[in-house]
């Protein structure tokens, strides 16, 4: 066995064949192929498309020309695109936060020993799995100024006497819409954490104990440095995601009440499909890069500190 | 064909005698109707915004089948949700495939002028036989000179109310002037149930509500010559009475979308709205809802200071794309439906939730079929264009798409803003689509 692996090396190593290291390349490139093909044409060309749109002056029914930054000069100077920037962020953040914080709670629950473990897990994927359009036309019903089934319930045990405005009051507004965003993001923390939980050896925890950790030394110095490369992961699609949220917005308010909840993706929708001037919502649309690229540089740089995870220090 | 032979020998003895009389004068040419032969193998393709009552469906339907039958072609007529017509209209305009004939909203056609195919002579020949074009939908249509779409109808927009609610704040009748319906609004909050109408980023009722409140005191987006002027005493006018509307409202109007009214008129938890008449029959075709069906009443909205009643519906008009292979025929098609026999059984089967856009068509049993019907045949009368008083185009379904004069009205009645803050703001935004 030995011998005819080491003979098999030996022979490798004795002919290199150059036509053959040529042909792997070959192959190597001809596999790769198609995934190119498919990234130039879904991903590269729209973005580029994107890019170039919001240089022109394009409208639906016509197509534009260039007009460099006319765009975001145009943007720069709309107080409804500055506040669209503002309730992104704001979105974006309070809603971030807070599903890392209940995900993770929620994965190490789910990380312990449980009756129907595998059962329960399904069921909190739920309203991960379930069409967003659908569950926020749900929420729509719960959230309505007349006919919400919270308002209700308070009435009836006597808590408040009208019920509350929701989607109409802008503070209540985008916390609703922040809070549903929860809703539906905390599974997908949860299961990628509770994934990674598992993946960590539980020697490492018995022999914690052993030494005299309590369960929050194990957690602190055990469970997050190990769990922290995933967290920069989940995070960063977390943000992307939420960043970009259309459809929960479109279904319950649309961007409103006085444009409270407009995210720069309803509003670069707003103007480029409804309002036909599609140059400028590709330029709203652009506008979001730069956000994105700063959470993503923010994850991998300051999330993924690799001296930290093997024990160093920051720095 | 739309024509008979005897149609036809008629047009062309009109043209004749014009000929003979005044030099072949080009106006009385027009007025004899076109005479469109499909062409040979022609097929059609015809895209709708989905109906919103079932008699309409199925008359356009079944006029289109005798369409076919009278001419050998064939129409597909497809539908697509009533949103989603303005942007499938645009992209078939640009890219030049799709549709050859389809049923638009507002100043769409503006959109996309040269796309079109000129349709002035039908228009022209059905104006001189049916007693013009109201105004309002022929703006719509008629760019400069030219008709570049057929108006097709306005869907009208109107208040309905509860009688029995209405009496019981102690009134008999609906006012007529907005300063009398404000002073009702206000008993109605305090004795009976309050109004209530829509002020979230509700597409039809949003924007007939808040141009409703600031034409109707004599504010306007822009001048004739396209010119921003909502930033005026008017609409700062419109704007104060707005703010004291809205404190007689239901809570929670901001949020409202364009179902939201109908559900919560439905349930009785407000005893004025404005909507479509279909909300009425939705309530008269549910034996459930009998007793509320038996209460409502209709009226147009008040009369603000300007004196007479305007407001904005919403409008529909026919247009043709030019790359139509069939223009003949897509023609051909449109004087047939467009025309009275045709139009009698749409707008009949409509139940009253189309109003003809010519004068001569005005006259339909359906207004009588029921008292609520009524205000409902006024639409077309009142209508005014939405990018009023200035010209039709880009600007003008840019501002009213991104809800400037929603959010303007929104701001200011809910009282995020003074009058005065929200007015100047509606100004930039509006100047932004107008560029000074």
């Amino acid at each position: 066995m030995t011998e005819t692996t080491l003979a098999r090396a030996d022979a490798l190593s004795a002919q290199p064949s150059p036509s053959l290291m040529q042909s792997k390349g070959m192959i190597g490139l001809l596999f790769m192929l198609p995934a190119a093909i498919f990234l130039l044409a879904f991903l590269t060309y729209p973005l580029g498309l994107g890019v170039w749109l919001g240089f022109t002056d394009t409208r639906i029914g016509r197509t534009g020309v260039f007009v460099g930054l006319e765009n975001y000069q145009s943007l720069w100077d709309d107080s409804l695109f500055w506040l669209s920037v503002f309730n992104t962020i704001l979105y974006t953040v309070a809603a971030s936060v807070l599903k890392f914080a209940l995900g993770l709670w929620l994965a190490l629950l789910l990380n312990e020993h449980l009756p129907f473990k595998a059962f329960i897990r399904a069921i909190v994927l739920l309203p991960w799995v379930v069409p967003t359009v659908l569950s926020a036309i749900a929420f729509w019903w719960i959230y309505d100024a007349q006919f919400s089934i919270i308002s209700w319930t308070l009435i009836k045990l006597g808590v408040i006497q009208t019920p509350i405005n929701f989607l109409g009051d802008t503070t209540n507004a985008r916390i609703t819409v922040i809070l549903t965003n929860v809703w539906r993001g905390i599974p997908f923390v949860a299961i990628t954490l509770l994934a990674g939980l598992q993946t960590i050896s539980p020697s490492l925890h018995e022999a914690a104990t052993l030494d005299g950790a309590t369960s929050w030394q194990r957690f602190r110095f055990i469970t997050l440095p190990m769990l922290s490369p995933l967290i920069a992961v989940v995070m960063t699609f977390s943000v992307l995601f939420t960043f970009t949220d259309f459809q929960l917005i479109y279904v319950l308010t649309r961007g409103g009440p006085l444009n409270a909840t407009h995210l720069m993706a309803t509003l670069s929708f707003q103007r480029a499909i409804p309002g036909g001037q599609l140059a400028e919502g590709a330029a709203i649309a652009i506008a979001m890069v730069p956000f994105l690229l700063a959470a993503i540089l923010f994850s991998y740089f300051g999330l993924q500190r690799r001296r930290w995870q093997q024990g160093g220090t920051d720095e | 064909m739309t024509l008979s032979r005897r149609d036809l020998l008629i047009g062309t003895a009109g043209i004749a005698a014009g000929a003979q009389l005044l030099g072949a004068s080009p106006a009385l040419a027009q007025a004899a109707a076109p005479s469109y032969k499909p062409e040979a193998g022609a097929t059609l393709r015809v895209l709708r915004w989905t109906p919103f009552v079932k008699g309409d469906e199925d008359s356009w339907l079944a006029n289109t089948k005798k369409f076919t039958e009278a001419t050998g072609v064939e129409v597909r007529v497809d539908k697509e949700s009533w949103e989603d017509i303005r942007p499938k209209a645009a992209v078939a305009a640009n890219v030049g495939a799709g549709p050859d004939v389809m049923l638009v909203w507002f100043d769409d056609p503006f959109q996309y002028p040269d796309k079109l195919l000129d349709v002035t002579d039908i228009a022209t020949s059905f104006a001189s036989r049916y007693g013009g074009y109201y105004p309002g939908l022929e703006g719509y249509a008629k760019k400069d000179d030219k008709f570049i779409a057929l108006p097709l109808a306005a869907i009208g927009n109107g208040i309905l109310y509860r009688e029995s609610l209405l009496q019981q704040a102690g009134f008999s009748k609906f006012p007529e002037k907005t300063d009398e319906f404000l002073e009702m609004c206000k008993v109605l909050k305090a004795k009976s149930k309050p109004a209530g109408f829509a002020m979230g980023k509700a597409v039809g009722d949003g924007n007939n509500f808040a141009h409703w409140i600031v034409w109707s005191h004599g504010g306007k987006m822009v001048d004739e010559s396209g010119k921003v002027v909502i930033n005026s005493p008017e609409t700062i006018k419109a704007l104060q009475y707005a703010r004291e509307l809205y404190q007689t409202f239901i809570p929670g109007t901001e949020s409202w979308l364009d179902i939201n009214n109908n559900r919560v008129f439905l349930s009785g938890d407000i005893s004025v709205t404005a909507n479509g008449v279909s909300l009425y029959y939705s309530a008269k075709n549910d034996p459930k809802m009998a007793d509320i069906a038996k209460d409502i009443r209709s009226t147009v909205l008040p009369t603000g200071p300007v004196g007479q009643p305007v407001e904005l519906h919403q409008t529909t008009s026919a247009v043709i794309f030019r790359y139509s292979k069939f223009p003949n025929a897509a023609r051909a098609y449109l004087q047939f439906m467009l025309d009275k026999p045709q139009m009698d059984a749409w707008i009949s089967g409509s139940s009253a939730y189309c109003c003809p856009p010519l004068k001569g068509m005005i006259d339909n049993p359906i207004w009588s079929a029921d008292p609520v019907n009524e205000p409902y045949k006024r639409a077309s009368s009142t209508l005014r264009p939405n990018g009023y008083a200035g010209p039709l185009g880009y600007a003008s379904a840019a501002t009213m798409a991104d809800y400037v004069m929603v959010d303007m009205v929104a701001e200011a009645a809910s009282g995020q803003r003074t009058p005065e803050e929200a007015a100047k703001r509606a100004e930039q935004r509006a100047n932004r689509y107008y560029r000074v």
